[in-house]
């Protein structure tokens, strides 16, 4: 699903790579922990598979495609195969949980009849029924990551990218984002999470992928965060 | 595409940014107002000119008895033996179609129709009006050489060309279309100016959705379809203003110098200057809109 041959991306105006010769294969359906200190290359690696920057040597495919030979106008249509969810929501203040939701949708040109039939389908499934007509200012932190979970699964991708979705989240509240992500997973979707929140991680017993400095230091089926090296 | 999510982007935008959309609109409107009428005046003087071509005739005019020009001094009013030499060395030139004499009493009659000052109509005699050859000529370019040939000639007191007179009228209205046009360039670059800050405005304002957009997506058509129908549209209210201006034009302006203008300034000119400077305002605003989202939207 996710296949990363030699990637090297060094950023403008800096010496260091963002990543260094990184191989990693995410297959279709696993849920993969993307761990690391912070600059260790983690949001540069999901960066990539949106093909938001574009890598210096190396391939990538995603879903299928050589993403050195989609052109940019095919990005668009590889986005829609992908969800995000980030640490900050990224929600829109002035559209409720539903418009929230729905935005997703209709800025891809879907049409309004299964606009509406999706919509409080995936409400419920990030376990925000009720709320739908509630403003994101109403709902709390965790609430609002559902928000932003659920407008990242809306439309069925088959990669969900989450960049530290429990960042700004209380340890309690983590545990139903994480939850949410789980039932997420097992629709087949490949879930990529990166972290730095270690009692996640090892709760969850999925494969772990830890870089350092840009290198994989570690690649870890039914890992936990800190193990040693 | 749904045309409904797109105007309600659209008018979001638009309201958010009211002032600069005033701003655009305005400058669009005065820009193709002064556009319109430079074309305007443009039409109007090609008009007159071919109008004028056709009939623009060479005086000449002959000696009356207490003439002041110089070429009568020291002499009576031309006889008509001389009269009639001047004739025949007229019609024999070869540029000339045809000659028609106007005496006095003529004379008389055309100028009390067009003279207006009551004093100078009162003061004036028919004795006093000169008799004149009215010559037309085959090709009107040639005017100036037959005159200098004709001033010369014994009983000749002066010889008018009645296209210089014109001359000087047209390049009147000629300043005035320049200077109309010269204005219209500077308000289509300021407007052009506007539009690309109330764009960025607009997508600096509306970062959020446009971030999501991409993320979840969108075509670039619809992302950027909003900003260039902002611009779009603030394009076609300002061309409206800028119609409504050149229709009060035409009626005010036009209409009052219409008694003196022989070829008046025909509504089908104005509705094809209104169409065109519409078109213009328009495409200005789009492109202005779409080069400055290549600036500010990243996609």
């Amino acid at each position: 699903m996710i296949h990363f041959d030699n990637v090297t991306k060094v950023y403008a105006n800096q010496n260091r790579p963002a990543l260094d010769h990184v191989s990693v294969d995410v297959d279709k359906g696993e849920f993969v922990f993307l761990v690391g200190p912070s600059g260790s290359g983690k949001s540069t690696f999901l960066r990539l598979v949106l093909k938001e920057e574009r890598p210096n040597s190396g391939a990538i495919h995603v879903a299928g495609k050589d993403l050195a030979r989609l052109s940019n106008f095919k990005v668009p249509h590889l986005r829609r195969r992908i969800g995000c969810v980030f640490q900050d929501f990224r929600l829109l203040p002035n559209k409720n949980v539903y418009e929230n939701v729905a935005f997703a949708l209709e800025v891809i040109g879907k049409p309004r009849r299964f606009i509406r039939k999706v919509v409080p389908e995936v409400i419920e499934l990030v376990g925000l029924e009720g709320k739908a007509h509630r403003m994101p200012e109403e709902l709390s932190g965790g609430e609002q990551q559902r928000v932003a979970m659920a407008r990242a699964f809306v439309n069925r991708p088959m990669i969900l990218l989450a960049d530290e979705p429990t960042g700004n989240i209380d340890p309690a509240t983590s545990i139903g984002i994480m939850k949410v992500l789980d039932r997420i997973n097992r629709t087949g979707t490949t879930v990529l999470m990166a972290t730095h929140d270690a009692a996640i991680v090892d709760s969850m017993r999925k494969r772990v992928v830890e870089l350092e400095d840009g290198k994989i230091v570690r690649d870890q089926s039914r890992g936990v965060y800190g193990q040693a090296y | 595409m749904r045309a409904n999510f797109i105007f309600s982007e659209v008018w979001i935008g638009l309201r958010r940014n009211l002032t600069m959309t005033i701003a655009v609109i305005v400058t669009v409107a005065v820009g193709m107002a002064l556009l319109g009428i430079g074309l305007m005046i443009n039409s109007q003087v090609s008009s007159l000119t071919g109008y004028w071509t056709d009939k623009v005739e060479l005086s000449v005019y002959l000696c009356t008895k207490n003439s002041s020009f110089p070429a009568c001094r020291n002499r009576g009013a031309t006889t008509e033996q001389e009269q009639a030499t001047l004739k025949q060395t007229i019609q024999q030139m070869p540029d000339v179609e045809r000659v028609e004499f106007e005496d006095q009493a003529q004379a008389y009659k055309n100028f009390q129709a067009s003279e207006s000052n009551r004093l100078l109509l009162s003061v004036t005699k028919v004795e006093d009006m000169p008799e004149s050859f009215r010559v037309k000529l085959k090709d009107p370019d040639r005017a100036p050489a037959v005159a200098d040939s004709l001033r010369g000639q014994p009983g000749v007191s002066n010889v008018v060309n009645q296209r210089e007179l014109l001359q000087s009228v047209f390049g009147f209205m000629g300043k005035l279309r320049n200077m109309a046009l010269g204005v219209a360039i500077l308000m289509v670059f300021a407007a052009t100016l506007l539009i690309g800050n109330t764009v960025r405005l607009s997508a600096y304002n509306r970062r959020r959705e446009t971030g999501i957009m991409r993320l979840v997506g969108a075509s670039n058509i619809y992302i950027q379809l909003p900003f260039v129908m902002e611009g779009l549209i603030a394009g076609l209210i300002g061309g409206v203003f800028a119609a409504v201006l050149l229709i009060i034009t035409k009626i005010l302006i036009f209409e009052g110098i219409q008694t003196y203008m022989a070829a008046p300034l025909g509504w089908n000119t104005v509705a094809g200057v209104i169409t065109f400077t519409m078109v213009v305002g328009v495409v200005i605003c789009v492109l202005a809109s779409f080069i400055t989202l290549r600036r500010y939207l990243r996609v």
